[in-house]
């Protein structure tokens, strides 16, 4: 039983390893490759650096680069509560009233559909620029707030809809202990993808405002190094904003396992 | 008929009707008089608006015309707690723990949380889950989260209980249990039940009257007796009486399918 028991588990142990493990190894081979490339053809590092050269200008420029990055880190958390609480808000104010529903979400729409680099150059105009970069990051991350969140309420199961409706539960009471709960593992998955595209719309926002603006986020960073050729430290920033971006999805995917990991399905272990 | 006035019934439908948005008459016009403390089946073939019936003695769903009744008793101040109903499916929260699950009635009725919470461990005892209210319907087979779903019909302490195909979803066996539990319930606590089936065997197991019912719009077409030794057990349901008086539920439900493949 316990032979058979170890015999079964062994194999998905290793396979759990390999998905770790062979990630890894082609990161490791990639940077192995580049460095040998750039090492070997001599290649300049204003035209390529090598993975040293950046992981060096990474720790040199640090004190410029994190400056940079916790400014785009505080302008996404920025636009991703804003989008949290707005997209939930309006989200909850369609459900209560059709006619609202019927009024805006067209522009819900619109405003999601409207690439928002085209919409940055205005918003800088007259906006102060921080305030438009939040801006920016708000209108990217929104809208999948919003839109999960409705279908979310719209889920809610018929039967237990009616179970509320017998026992006349009010309107708030149907909110808070029927709607909301079961719009939650919606309302997760839309925050989920909002928290990466708020680091989208802040770094689009910053591109957008470039140097000429005041502003020191990451993006204005990568602007900046681009016009002073100094390539390896536009690829030290990208490397932190891609950090910064799976960090963000990693933080928000925990958060969401832990709050559904009681009851949905999405957070039970495969056995299950 | 009615041997007893109006102050003994515990449900009354006169002349109720329901017809969809379409035109498309679902039921009646249906009269039917519910004894208090009785237990009587709906059966009937599928669409012809048994549950529909139902939902409006619930006030799920109001009657296109007719009168209905339901007698209430003064202590119910609460809305909607002199009904418990039970649905096809459990009707779970998934969120929630069983003993929560159980207290929503209440919690939705004001009652203080230690009361509720009491009063739900009781109704979980007398469906024989005691020990489980801290799980979650996840974690329970299908028969237990029926039960869970009759502990939350109970735990409002209902004088009506209203039950829409509770077992039709589950497995034979666990259906015998249910039906002796069920029945047990029933003769403990003297609820009026209205029971909605599509089994002749567990209508004429469960039940003192079973009320056949046509194919749409659904109508009474025969309102049968059952009489013997109470309490019943698995000795009733092995016995010639029983096989008899499925025959003549059976027999009174012919009509309404052959009627149907006509269509």
């Amino acid at each position: 039983m316990n032979a058979q028991g170890s015999a079964v588990a062994k194999p998905s142990g290793a396979q759990r390893a390999m998905r770790l493990v062979l990630p890894i190894i082609v990161f490791a081979a990639g940077l192995l490759a580049w460095e040998l490339v750039v090492r070997l053809k001599d290649i300049p590092p204003y035209v390529l650096p090598a993975p040293s050269v950046i992981v060096m200008t990474l720790i040199k420029d640090w004190p410029v680069l994190s400056q940079s990055l916790a400014t785009t880190l505080l302008t996404t958390l920025e636009g991703f509560v804003a989008a949290s609480i707005g997209g939930i808000a309006l989200a909850l104010l369609f459900n209560q009233s059709k006619w609202v529903e019927y009024s805006l979400f067209p522009y819900a729409i619109v405003l999601q559909v409207t690439p928002v680099i085209a919409i940055a150059p205005l918003l800088l105009i007259y906006l102060e620029q921080q305030t438009a970069v939040v801006v920016c990051a708000f209108i990217v991350a929104f809208f999948p707030v919003l839109s999960n969140t409705t279908l979310g309420l719209n889920s809610v199961d018929r039967n237990l809809a009616g179970l509320f409706q017998l026992y006349g539960a009010s309107k708030p009471q149907t909110l808070r202990f029927l709607k909301l709960p079961a719009a939650l593992p919606y309302i997760l998955g839309g925050l989920r993808i909002a928290g990466g595209l708020s680091l989208i719309g802040a770094v689009v926002a910053e591109i957008a405002a470039g140097t000429a603006g005041a502003g020191s986020g990451l993006a204005y960073r990568i602007a900046e190094s681009g016009y002073r050729l100094n390539i390896p430290r536009m690829f030290a920033a990208l490397l932190l904003l891609s950090l910064a971006g799976i960090v963000i999805y990693g933080v928000l995917a925990v958060v969401s396992h832990l709050v559904l990991r009681r009851w949905h399905e999405s957070a039970l272990g495969k056995e299950n | 008929m009615l041997e007893s006035g109006l102050t003994h019934l515990a449900v009354s439908l006169r002349g109720v009707t329901k017809a969809y948005d379409n035109g498309v008459m679902a039921l009646g016009p249906l009269d039917l008089a519910v004894r208090k403390g009785e237990f009587i089946s709906l059966l009937g073939p599928s669409g012809c608006g048994k549950s529909t019936a139902l939902r409006i003695v619930a006030e799920l769903s109001p009657p296109s015309s007719g009168i209905v009744r339901v007698a209430r008793h003064e202590g119910v101040a609460l809305p909607g707690h002199g009904i418990g109903f039970v649905f096809q499916e459990p009707t779970l929260m998934p969120w929630a723990s069983v003993r929560e699950n159980v207290r929503l009635p209440l919690k939705l009725g004001g009652v203080a949380k230690a009361e509720g919470r009491a009063r739900a461990d009781a109704a979980l005892a007398s469906v024989g889950l005691a020990d489980f209210a801290e799980a979650f319907p996840r974690e329970l087979s299908g028969g237990m989260k029926m039960r869970v779903s009759l502990a939350r019909a109970l735990v409002t302490d209902p004088d009506i209980l209203l039950m829409d195909e509770p077992f039709a979803a589950l497995d034979e066996i666990t259906r015998f249990r249910l039906n002796n539990d069920l029945l047990a319930l029933w003769r403990a606590l003297g609820k009026t039940v209205i029971f909605v089936t599509h089994s002749v065997f567990e209508s004429v197991y469960l039940s003192q009257r079973v009320v056949v019912m046509t194919a749409r719009p659904g109508r009474i077409q025969a309102d049968l007796r059952i009489e013997t030794v109470e309490p019943r057990g698995e000795a009733f349901r092995t016995s010639a009486a029983y096989s008899d008086y499925c025959r003549r539920v059976s027999a009174a439900l012919a009509p309404s399918y052959s009627e149907q493949s006509t269509l």
